[in-house]
């Protein structure tokens, strides 16, 4: 590591005055403090993995949303808002909300019930190990190299804003995650998540707020934006008519099969990153409603996300540009567009706050990808296949070492993209293969019984192959794209939409087959795991106001509703 | 949570708590002590109305989920 003076470089976008110095050191003071506080409520295993399944619906619905709000998503976001305008908004309501529901509803009465600790857990219970083998191994595997990846992006864009070293601000963000996931687990890194997502806010909703001023409301915004860019940058929908009529190069099929089902639902209710949030509600009724609550506040971060690109389109004096542009000419790139809104609104105090808000979503993500991987890994696969028989006091150590292990893992990966760039698009590739067919064989499993344990590992199996296979062929040969997104146009997030959905028609097709001419389990070993043969809590007895399904219903008609106001 | 926990919102509040007198009273030194290159919109005096905002927002959780009361 650099010594601490040597972080400080000449280059940088903002300036820190001692108060906001102050204001980012007190931050890890606090999240360190937590983990030390909550150090022996982390004994036993269903302590350390599971939070000893108490969360209210509040702590674990913030939780599922702030796991993701990491690395990528704040930085990457807003600077895709101002590339591609409102089609931006879509990754966070179509591409999320719907998803989200239906895990809430749906979905989460099954791995509530089934009392697993992890979603391989629940592919072990209906399809065997196989199935659990293939989907834990692959994701503790792409956890760590995602984590690694987005421990590099906080890194360059402190670099960057702040004139940080890099080699400082990976270590340092690293080992306070591995200090406060190893002492408190699950438990400790959902209080952060809590605490971060409260953080994220305070210090990113002042943009929006003196944006539109600056801007002078919403109508004048749009007007400067039509005059700066497109009109086209502020509609959601009235664009994507064809795969040229809209910056982002895409077709509402791709925006609302491949996202808004595919990829949206794969991520949503099988990425365990987000899902084990939920599994540590302390209830059914809690667990139901964790995702609604998640549901709701996805519905609003587009403000502090999205908008401020938007608004940047309008205020900057100058027009950002691409990274290699950008350092080609000296100029500011896209992927600075939410600290160059910080820069212009935010004086001494304020600052310290948002740059605090962009280390806490790097961090929540971190201590996300950490603390599942530990837990996939303990429980699918170190006593799955290496040591079945051991004591919880063995597997909770398991676990703090594995949490250690993880981070530095996650910092190899960091320094490898840091020599080897293009590993990064590589690494983001390799998750997709995987999320859109595990969507089909958990959602095949919950839903129809007759799917069978060979059923489903074949069409997991084939689901990704043929990911994997869409993915070499159009490399191999770009002509391709014109049959894998159905347009020689269509451009990289097309294709991982269309990818998405077809993979996931493998996975379906094959698993529909093969279960066809094999033997299916019989009812009683379904039990608590298959939609027809669960005894699903009903709320009859309850007040209106306090059923998940009510308040599901009034969050897809305000989603409904924000669509059609930006159509 | 178990008796005599500290709930997460306590912390919650003291980190608003602790960045709200910060942030206002970085506010209230620019009011008398102006910058020589002030941010956009300076004269809305962001600093002091959103560190008020986060302090009493700090003071309401430290009060309401403080120990002694969140058992």
């Amino acid at each position: 590591m650099m010594p601490a003076m040597a972080m400080f470089v000449a280059s940088r976008l903002v300036h820190l005055s001692a108060v906001d110095v102050i204001i980012i050191a007190f931050y890890f003071v606090l999240v360190l403090g937590i983990g030390f506080y909550l150090r022996g409520r982390a004994q036993t295993g269903e302590d350390f993995f599971m939070a000893g399944r108490e969360m209210t619906a509040w702590v674990a619905g913030l939780s599922f949303l702030s796991a993701n709000l990491g690395a990528l998503e704040l930085m990457g976001w807003a600077a895709g808002a101002y590339q591609y305008g409102m089609l931006a908004v879509h990754w966070y309501w179509i591409g999320a909300i719907p998803a989200m529901l239906f895990l809430g509803i749906v979905m989460m009465p099954f791995y509530y019930i089934s009392k697993t600790h992890s979603v391989p857990g629940y592919l072990k219970l209906r399809f065997g190990e196989a199935s659990r083998t293939l989907s834990s191994v692959s994701f503790a595997f792409m956890t760590v190299l995602m984590s690694g990846i987005n421990m590099y992006s906080m890194a360059l864009v402190m670099k960057v804003v702040l004139g940080w070293d890099i080699h400082f601000s990976i270590w340092v963000s690293s080992l306070t995650v591995a200090v406060y996931v190893a002492l408190g687990g699950l438990r400790s890194a959902i209080f952060n998540e809590v605490l971060q997502f409260i953080l994220i806010w305070a210090g990113a909703l002042l943009i929006p707020i003196l944006g539109l001023i600056d801007a002078g409301g919403w109508s004048n915004l749009k007007l400067r934006i039509a005059q700066n860019a497109s009109a086209e940058y502020t509609h959601a929908w009235a664009t994507l008519g064809s795969f040229n009529g809209n910056p982002m190069g895409t077709h509402w099929t791709g925006i609302v099969f491949g996202l808004g089902f595919v990829l949206a639902f794969g991520y949503w209710t099988t990425d365990f990153l987000v899902v084990q949030r939920v599994l540590a509600a302390k209830d059914l009724r809690a667990a139901k409603m964790a995702p609604i609550i998640g549901a709701a506040f996805k519905l609003m971060v587009p403000l502090i996300v999205i908008l401020p690109g938007l608004l940047a389109l309008a205020v900057l004096p100058t027009r950002l540009m691409g990274e290699t542009a950008a350092v080609a000419s000296g100029g500011h790139s896209y992927n600075e567009v939410l600290p160059l809104m910080l820069a212009r609104y935010c004086g001494p105090g304020l600052l310290g706050l948002g740059v605090t808000a962009l280390i806490a979503g790097f961090m929540s993500g971190m201590a996300g990808n950490v603390s599942a991987f530990t837990t996939v890994w303990t429980y699918d696969i170190y006593r799955a296949l290496i040591n079945k028989n051991a004591s919880d006091h063995h597997y909770v150590n398991m676990g703090r070492w594995c949490t250690v292990l993880g981070v530095l893992i996650s910092v190899g990966t960091a320094y490898l993209v840091m020599s080897f760039a293009s590993i990064m698009d590589y690494v983001q590739a390799l998750f997709s293969f995987f999320i859109a067919p595990l969507f089909g064989t958990v959602i095949l499993g919950m839903l129809w019984k007759r799917a069978t344990s060979a059923g489903g590992f074949w069409g997991l199996l084939a689901g990704t192959l043929s990911s994997i296979a869409m993915w070499a062929w159009v490399k191999a040969d770009p002509a391709a794209l014109r049959y894998v997104a159905l347009s020689p146009n269509a451009r990289d997030m097309a294709e991982n939409m269309y990818r998405g959905l077809w993979s996931w028609i493998v996975c379906v097709l094959v698993t529909v087959a093969v279960s066809y001419v094999t033997k299916p389990k019989p009812d009683s070993e379904l039990n608590g795991l298959v939609y027809g043969v669960t005894a699903i809590p009903q709320e009859a007895e309850v007040a209106l106001y306090r059923r998940p399904a009510f308040w599901a219903v009034v969050v897809a008609v305000i989603f409904v509703a924000l669509n059609i106001l930006f159509w | 949570m178990r008796e005599g926990d500290i709930s997460i919102w306590f912390f919650i509040g003291i980190s608003l708590l602790v960045n709200g007198i910060l942030i206002l009273s970085a506010g209230l030194w620019e009011v008398f002590h102006p910058p020589a290159n002030p941010v956009v919109l300076f004269s809305l005096h962001a600093n002091v109305w959103w560190g008020a905002v986060l302090l009493l927002f700090g003071l309401i959780y430290c009060f309401q989920f403080a120990p002694r009361r969140e058992l």
